[in-house]
């Protein structure tokens, strides 16, 4: 891009620091020659410029107001390196498809960020520019973080590694179930759904994002009866087992009060919810590191500016700040469930979670090749309308590194809690006997299924159940590169 | 009751092809497999014995049968388990694991309750076959 | 076990009720490709690829006497390959793999070539792991044991090297459909190998005997092999290698392909040499080729080399 009648940087410095209003391109925003170094955080935005506004002075824009610009030109820019601090939009490109959308490319000095802070981060890149008048929307499409500011993160506490060696769980998916229904329920009668779900054959249960402590359950109840029911079940099986004690609260002392009684009572394991806040959630992950805890992320709020495609802010940007910021588990879709998601793009989020250098690839949302430093790896959670009848579609798309969590598909099996969840786990179980021999199961899972189902009683009650139910609608946060199509 | 570590416990035991077909899966992704047995399977019991070194280099599940059949052969009545660890970088750790031998008998474990302040408890898992007898002899009928 | 003098590899003859067509047998299994293979790359060895022929004939047959209920056993496929030193038995026992892939009578067809130092340890208790650990990495395909009879040392009644033999001839016993096992050396020590270890002679199904090439073959070979690293010799220098070949057979350690590859390696040093002190540009036919100085500088055309030891170097 670049019409010939684009602004170009003034480069006269009389001219170019004369008080009055220049284009943001005049100002210097925007540099297509400009090529960024190992060292820039890099994003690409897709913006949709009011009507008669220029592209490129949009992008100009972008870069400006996400860095050092403001709507008029300041002498005191002349105090400082100003040409470092300019943030450059390099490059812009039409959205395929898309009329008056396009994707523009930012480089961002690092000094311009503060080490270690999300907070910081997004302040900078989120902060303004997505109510800036001349865009009708904003989108945050990706980012490039460079390893020299990857490194001033601690990352997860614990990982996908060392939460496996822990477990001393490894080569299947992990299977959970959120508690439900999520509200109402008093400490005792939760702990045993709890209890039966893990009893029956599931590693974690999962309090849901708004269960705190509200008058039907105060949250000591909550916490002293899911850890007997952890604690049961551990000993009739022999197997570690956990569930995520949602330790959000109104303030951060309070939230570390709650973490600390989850450490005393012994839970491996707790929750937090994204609506707590960058800088929140980054301490709370550093108080679970010092804790020997596994710090559980459920992604509360994200589909405000996650969902829609022209504006707001892409999952898998969210996915890349909560790895920084550290945490060990994330929800990142399910893309067979009945929750936003297309198949391809939530692939994209689980190679961000997962990857120790995510790879380039557009038709996955990917913009960027990420390096991460060898910080920890997440594990990413499918969580929302799955059963045990997709367990082929599952395990083809995420493979093993992944916690699968059936919530309905265990609490509302016919037979009971504890045959739903040995139903989810003989699913799995032979599932990735099947797969490890060869089989191809994406034709062949029904079969599996059916077959194992012969002489697993609850699987068979689960498939006769659920075994039609599918969320086929279109997804509306989908690649532009390629068509793609929901999975039926 | 039936102890449900590792990756297969649910389904019926696995006959010996079975076992060779997971076998050939972890070489075929470059794993090395080894065995491990013991006779106080604890899920906080992280070191197992070890039947040999992790058997490096090998194109065919033959060799880590003829190994599982020995370590049978001179550990009745234990678990012995199959791991396969990966040393590619940022793994480094098992990447699978399932059981391929229990006793006939598993008397499983006991919940220890220590009430403590308030209604706090402190919980600690007691195995009935550790207690019962010294190592090499915990599960012997 | 003696295979048929004549292959039985015949066009399919007219089939009869549950007659088997041998010819499309041989064409499914693929090995026609890898005889041709072993005819069109090696040179001379005419007995070898006879050999080779029949063994494979023999398997295609007995695998279809299975399939019809006449033949119930495993064959037992271990096999001797004797010969001088450079006549090709890792090569032949590279093409054996894939034969014996190709027909299922290994399930890999990977090839794990060791000696006396990879089975036999230097203490008491180091043996058996060594030679267990050999034994499993070569599982599914073939263990070549090149001069197998060191193994044995009738001389040294402490020697751990009889522990190797009684491993190896238990899993050749009891684990025909695991691992092949090649066992390769001279013939005259391999034969006394046999007579001090009758157990190992009973577990040998196939012997192979590699002859030494001919002046003429070894000829070949060196074009060959220049061939394949795109360099030649010029007329003077064929004649010249051929003079070559005849004094370096007389000297002692001689070493048939081997010892036409190491004499190549250093022509082409001094090739190498003569392009670069002679200075000024080089074209491609000069980089290609290989004069008659380059063969005559070395040291078997001196003629008081005879009593050198040292019969590899220049």
């Amino acid at each position: 891009m670049g019409a010939a009648d684009t602004p170009q940087q003034i480069l006269d410095p009389k001219k170019r620091y004369q008080a009055g209003v220049l284009k943001y391109a005049q100002m210097g925003y925007w540099d297509a020659d400009y090529e960024p170094k190992d060292t820039d955080v890099l994003a690409v935005f897709r913006i949709t410029p009011q009507e008669g506004v220029d592209p490129i002075e949009a992008a100009a824009a972008v870069a400006g107001e996400s860095s050092t610009a403001t709507w008029t030109v300041v002498w005191t820019d002349r105090l400082t390196a100003c040409d470092k601090y300019r943030a450059k939009a390099y490059r812009i490109d039409p959205v395929p498809g898309q009329e008056g959308q396009y994707f523009c490319w930012v480089a961002y000095d690092l000094d311009l960020f503060e080490e270690g802070s999300i907070a910081n981060l997004t302040a900078s890149i989120i902060g303004n520019v997505f109510s800036f008048k001349p865009l009708k929307a904003a989108r945050l499409e990706d980012m490039r973080l460079p390893v020299a500011y990857v490194k001033t993160f601690r990352g997860p506490p614990t990982g996908i590694v060392v939460e496996r060696e822990r477990l001393e769980k490894y080569g299947r998916p992990l299977l959970g179930a959120t508690m439900k229904p999520k509200l109402g329920l008093s400490g005792k009668n939760y702990g045993r759904v709890v209890y039966e779900a893990l009893r029956g054959g599931l590693d974690f249960t999962k309090d849901d994002e708004n269960i705190n402590s509200q008058p039907f359950m105060h949250w000591r109840d909550r916490f002293l009866y899911c850890m007997e029911g952890v604690n049961q079940a551990a000993a009739q099986t022999g197997e570690s087992k956990g569930h995520y004690l949602n330790i959000t609260a109104g303030t951060m002392e309070e939230m570390y009060k709650r973490a600390e009684f989850a450490r005393d009572l012994g839970s491996c394991i707790v929750m937090i919810d994204l609506v707590i806040g960058w800088t929140a959630i980054q301490s709370i992950s550093n108080w679970c590191r010092d804790n020997d805890m596994i710090l559980h992320m459920h992604r509360a709020g994200h589909g405000t500016y996650t969902r829609q495609k022209n504006h707001g802010v892409s999952f898998r940007v969210i996915a890349k700040w909560l790895r920084l910021a550290g945490v060990d588990h994330l929800h990142a879709g399910t893309a067979v469930g009945k929750l936003e998601g297309d198949p391809m793009t939530v692939q994209g989020f689980y190679n961000v979670c997962r990857d120790t250098v995510t790879k380039q690839d557009l038709t996955r949302g990917l913009f960027f090749e990420q390096d991460w430093a060898s910080i920890k790896r997440v594990m990413p959670v499918a969580s929302g309308g799955i059963h045990a009848g997709q367990m082929h579609q599952l395990l083809g798309l995420f493979g093993d590194e992944v916690v699968l969590q059936f919530g309905g598909g265990t609490i509302g099996h016919p037979m009971g809690i504890q045959a739903g969840a040995t139903a989810n786990r003989v699913a799995l179980e032979a599932m990735v006997l099947a797969r490890n021999e060869g089989r191809d199961i994406a034709n062949e899972g029904p079969q599996i299924l059916a077959d194992a189902a012969k002489w697993c009683q609850p699987l068979r009650a689960a498939l006769d159940t659920w075994g039609d139910i599918t969320f086929n609608y279109t997804s509306t946060d989908t690649s532009d590169f390629v068509p793609t199509a929901s999975v039926a | 009751m039936r102890i449900t570590q590792g990756c297969f416990s649910f389904l019926p035991d696995l006959t010996d092809t079975q076992i060779a077909a997971q076998v050939n899966y972890c070489l075929e992704q470059g794993w090395a497999v080894s065995l491990e047995f013991t006779d106080d399977p604890h899920p906080r019991n992280t070191y197992w014995n070890m039947w040999g070194l992790p058997m490096f280099d090998l194109r065919d599940p033959a060799g880590v049968i003829g190994e599982l059949k020995a370590c049978r052969d001179a550990n009745p009545e234990t678990y012995i388990r199959i791991n396969a660890f990966d040393s590619t970088k940022g793994w480094e750790t098992v990447r699978m694991s399932f059981i391929v031998q229990r006793p006939t008998a598993e008397p499983g474990f006991r919940l220890v309750r220590q009430e403590s302040k308030g209604r706090s408890l402190h919980y600690t898992m007691e195995s009935y076959a550790v207690g019962r007898n010294p190592e090499g002899a915990r599960y012997a009928p | 076990m003696n295979a048929p003098e004549q292959a039985p590899i015949a066009p399919p003859v007219a089939s009869v009720a549950s007659a088997i067509d041998l010819g499309a047998e041989f064409r499914d299994a693929g090995i026609g490709e890898v005889l041709d293979a072993l005819e069109r790359d090696l040179v001379g060895l005419a007995p070898v690829k006879r050999r080779v022929r029949e063994i494979a004939a023999l398997l295609l047959v007995d695998r279809v006497r299975q399939r019809l209920g006449l033949a119930t056993e495993h064959p037992s496929l271990h096999m001797s390959f004797t010969g001088n030193p450079g006549t090709g038995k890792t090569t032949v026992a590279m093409r054996m793999a894939e034969i014996l892939h190709r027909l299922g009578y290994c399930r890999r067809g990977h090839v794990v070539a060791v000696t006396r130092d990879d089975l036999v340890g230097q203490y008491i208790g180091h043996t058996a792991p060594k030679t267990k650990e050999v034994l499993k990495r070569a599982m599914g395909g073939v263990l070549f044991i090149d001069e197998a009879y060191y193994l044995y040392r009738p001389e040294n009644e402490k020697d751990y090297g009889q522990e190797a033999i009684e491993i190896l001839m238990q899993v050749m016993e009891n684990q025909r459909d695991d691992l092949v096992v090649i066992l390769a050396g001279y013939a005259d020590r391999m034969e006394r190998f046999f007579e001090s270890n009758p157990g190992m002679k009973s577990r040998i199904a196939h012997h192979v005997d590699f002859p030494d090439y001919g002046d003429a073959e070894l000829a070949e070979i060196a074009q060959r092999m220049l061939a394949g690293w795109n360099y030649r010799f010029d007329d003077a220098a064929r004649a010249a290698f051929d003079e070559y070949i005849v004094l370096r057979r007389a000297q002692p350690h001689f070493a048939n392909a081997r010892s036409i590859r190491n004499a190549l390696d250093r022509m082409r040093l001094r090739q190498a040499l003569r392009l670069f002190e002679a200075g000024g540009l080089v074209d491609a036919e000069a980089l290609t080729i290989l004069t008659a100085a380059d063969v005559r500088a070395s040291r078997h055309f001196q003629a008081d080399t005879a009593s050198s030891t040292d019969n590899d170097k220049p």
